[in-house]
């Protein structure tokens, strides 16, 4: 009876240290919500590299995850694209031309998601990018 | 009409790799720099206005496969709405090439991750 006791206290002791430990672990990772917004604000792109990552680590599916960023990413390109347009640098029409291919491609891309090599694919455009840094950074 | 195959294919592209999360944003702001000389700013403002109704429509085909952490994205987004309005006024403030050179950072950061390998 005692040491039931005792272990009840102890188990409710971890439980709440654990639910502790927890709660800091959420409020780190919702930061990274703020740091994405900044980045994509700042940079017209890359906060979903950030947000993915993070709600990985909290315990959502990769899938669930992916899903979740976009529609973290959405509002934040809706407000920051109001705030792009209205400090007049650019106009809604100059996307207008590639938006509509843009569909397009996002279709394709979501049928073909299965048949195509993700990894592949994803080594050549990690090539393109750094290439693409490069050209940015020295030239 | 050079120029325009060139954009529907940086469209198609863009939106392949969107779809597939592989960040197409950065596609479509480096077309639109290095091949078609627009600045940095603009380019991402592009961008930006370009990714709205592509995320609307994988939000779509995503919420019908009840993929959507509302939670979370709730929490995320609104901790990102003020990150964005900072990010923002940066971006729209510092010289154009100072913000193209940062572009070109984040741009080797996420490439050095992309050649990776990934542990699964």
């Amino acid at each position: 009876m005692e040491i039931n006791f005792f272990s009840d206290i102890k188990a409710n002791y971890f439980k709440h240290l654990y639910n502790k430990k927890d709660k800091v672990k959420k409020i780190f990772y919702s930061t990274i919500g703020f740091f994405a917004g900044f980045l994509n604000g700042l940079l017209g792109a890359g906060g979903g590299m950030l947000i993915v990552p993070a709600l990985s680590k909290l315990g959502v599916e990769r899938k669930k995850a992916h899903a979740t960023s976009i529609c973290v990413i959405l509002p934040i390109c809706i407000l920051s694209s109001v705030m792009y347009i209205s400090s007049g640098k650019v106009s809604i029409f100059e996307a207008v031309p590639y938006i509509g291919w843009g569909i397009v491609g996002a279709v394709v891309g979501a049928m073909f998601l299965s048949k195509i090599n993700q990894k592949f694919l994803k080594k050549i455009f990690g090539i393109f990018m750094i290439w693409a840094a490069f050209q940015l950074l020295f030239r | 009409m050079n120029s325009f195959i060139m954009s529907c294919i940086a469209g198609i592209i863009s939106g392949i790799l969107a779809a597939m999360g592989l960040g197409g944003g950065g596609f479509l702001i480096i077309y639109l720099t290095l091949f078609e000389n627009i600045s940095q700013s603009e380019a991402q403002g592009i961008n930006l206005i370009f990714f709205i109704p592509i995320a609307i429509t994988a939000l779509i085909m995503h919420a019908r496969g009840k993929l959507i952490d509302w939670k979370f994205a709730l929490k995320f987004g609104a901790l990102g709405l003020v990150g964005a309005i900072l990010g923002c006024k940066i971006a729209l403030f510092i010289d154009g090439g100072l913000l193209r050179k940062l572009f070109g950072i984040l741009l080797l950061i996420i490439g050095s991750f992309q050649l990776k390998k990934e542990k699964k």
